[in-house]
């Protein structure tokens, strides 16, 4: 018999969004926590325009980049538990190609909400209307890359005894250029400077983590089930 | 057998004559005190010259002597790295047992030998720079280069079965080998607070020989120096998994001597 790759990939983000769809609660906790985290920076800081303004890009990246650690450590855990993650890498399917699939899952189930969330939390941090387009550009580069490196960190401690909090200890070191690149965009763009350079260096990243985070995960994944 | 067959078997044997682990603690014992003796002499000679033969600097003054211990650990922080993501790789490819316990042994050295490096440098810093850390790219990327020290370390000892964690700590070792480059290219790429490279292998330094001398020594004491307390390590490693094994066999000797019946169900 032989498999369709893509439809195999498919039958994997299919199960996956249902799954988020079924379980509402747990998908919005991350848009939540990153609502409520950002919220608490003005009550931290107090309300002055000017400085919100000056950290608003900031916080929203912090805040991304915390968000979407969250879900990280179900992503393989629930199949590793349930015995659906050796049934996987059965199919014949190369890992790597199963772990991708299961980080554009993560993107479409944590990144995207957090794209829609993010313009609403700028706006109430006073960010100008015009570098809207500059954010969401740079977060959609850039929570791509938290699902590639996130999904390569959650495959590598899976079965460890406190995988959960290994995990920001290893994703946020190895995220920190793409907070640095898209904070700085956005920073640009408020001053007036060139946004272009920083996000080109967001989307080179992201072009290394595409084909190099899923082989990584696929190896580790491999050595979760052995 | 054929010439090519020979030859396979003789490479082979050369890359895996020292994941027998007696063999290598018989050459572990003979190298250690060549490791640990020029170590101990060299930093001394190195430190000695540098802190009452060199010279003061022109500008910088006296403080300018916590370059001789700032710039080796500072080599040494991201060689270990790179030894590190090596280790990383043969175990990885080749699933060599003495990569593994390599790895696990270097995360620690590492670790302690960054935290020197920033110390020494925040040091250095309030005197010349005025501040105790300056967020530049140099810094930031060292510090990156600690918390992946500290990941290893965390990843490699959170598996119940020992193995799960060097498969999965080499994956994260190797992943990590990418802040290398931005360490050593930190200071070229951004105009950063940090000094460039002084020493370059192409281009002659552009220090003073009288300050390149201590240099030199404890760079090189210090280098041998992580070698002896790496090579120190593994063999206490090695050999603590030795006597394990064997307390482990008496006592599975002696519970069959006490109940004759496990003894063959367990065979």
């Amino acid at each position: 018999m032989k498999f369709q790759i893509p439809s195999l990939i498919m039958a994997i983000l299919e199960r996956d969004l249902r799954l988020a769809l079924r379980h509402g609660a747990d998908t919005l906790g991350a848009v939540l926590f990153f609502i409520l985290a950002g919220a608490l920076f003005p009550l931290a800081l107090g309300p002055s325009p000017e400085l919100l303004r000056r950290m608003a890009p900031g916080i929203v990246w912090v805040c991304a980049l915390l968000a979407a650690l969250l879900p990280l450590d179900r992503l393989f855990g629930s199949e590793l538990e349930d015995g659906s993650l050796d049934q996987l890498l059965m199919t014949g399917l190369p890992s790597p190609l199963i772990a991708l699939a299961k980080m554009i899952a993560h993107w479409l189930t944590t990144g995207v909400p957090l794209l829609l969330a993010a313009g609403p939390l700028a706006i109430m941090l006073g960010m100008p209307a015009g570098s809207m387009v500059v954010l969401l550009t740079g977060l959609l580069l850039g929570t791509l890359i938290l699902s590639l490196i996130g999904g390569m960190a959650a495959s590598v401690v899976l079965g460890a005894r406190r995988g959960g909090v290994l995990l920001p200890l290893l994703v946020l070191p190895l995220t920190t250029p793409a907070l640095i690149f898209g904070a700085a965009a956005l920073d640009a763009a408020q001053t007036g400077l060139s946004w272009g350079p920083d996000l080109e260096l967001l989307g080179a990243f992201l072009a290394a983590a595409i084909p190099l985070c899923p082989l990584a995960a696929g190896a580790g994944l491999r050595a979760a089930v052995e | 057998m054929n010439a090519t067959q020979s030859l396979t078997a003789r490479t082979g044997n050369l890359f895996h004559r020292y994941a027998n682990p007696g063999r290598f603690l018989r050459m572990g014992a003979k190298l250690q005190p060549w490791l640990t003796w020029p170590a101990l002499a060299l930093s001394a000679a190195g430190i000695v010259c540098g802190l009452f033969f060199s010279p003061a600097d022109w500008q910088q003054g006296d403080s300018v002597r916590i370059m001789y211990v700032h710039v080796p650990t500072a080599w040494l922080a991201s060689s270990g790295y790179m030894a590190l993501a090596v280790c990383s790789l043969l175990s990885l490819v080749w699933r060599h047992p003495l990569a593994d316990l390599a790895a696990v042994e270097i995360g620690p050295v590492g670790a302690a030998i960054t935290a020197v490096c920033l110390a020494t440098g925040s040091l250095w810093g309030k005197p010349m720079w005025g501040t105790w850390w300056v967020w530049d790219a140099r810094l930031t990327s060292v510090l990156v280069l600690f918390f992946l020290y500290l990941g290893h370390i965390a990843l490699i000892r959170a598996f119940d079965e020992p193995q799960r964690g060097y498969r999965a700590a080499a994956i994260l070792g190797l992943a990590g080998a990418i802040d290398l480059p931005i360490i050593k290219f930190s200071v070229q790429w951004w105009n950063t607070l940090h000094q460039p490279d002084s020493i370059t292998v192409t281009g002659a330094p552009t220090m003073s020989t009288s300050m390149l001398w201590p240099l030199g020594l404890t760079t090189l004491g210090f280098t041998l120096g992580f070698g002896a307390i790496v090579l120190a390590r593994l063999r206490a490693s090695v050999m603590e998994s030795r006597i394990r094994t064997i307390l482990a066999a008496s006592r599975g000797r002696q519970s069959a001597q006490t109940n004759p019946q496990t003894d063959s169900a367990a065979v």
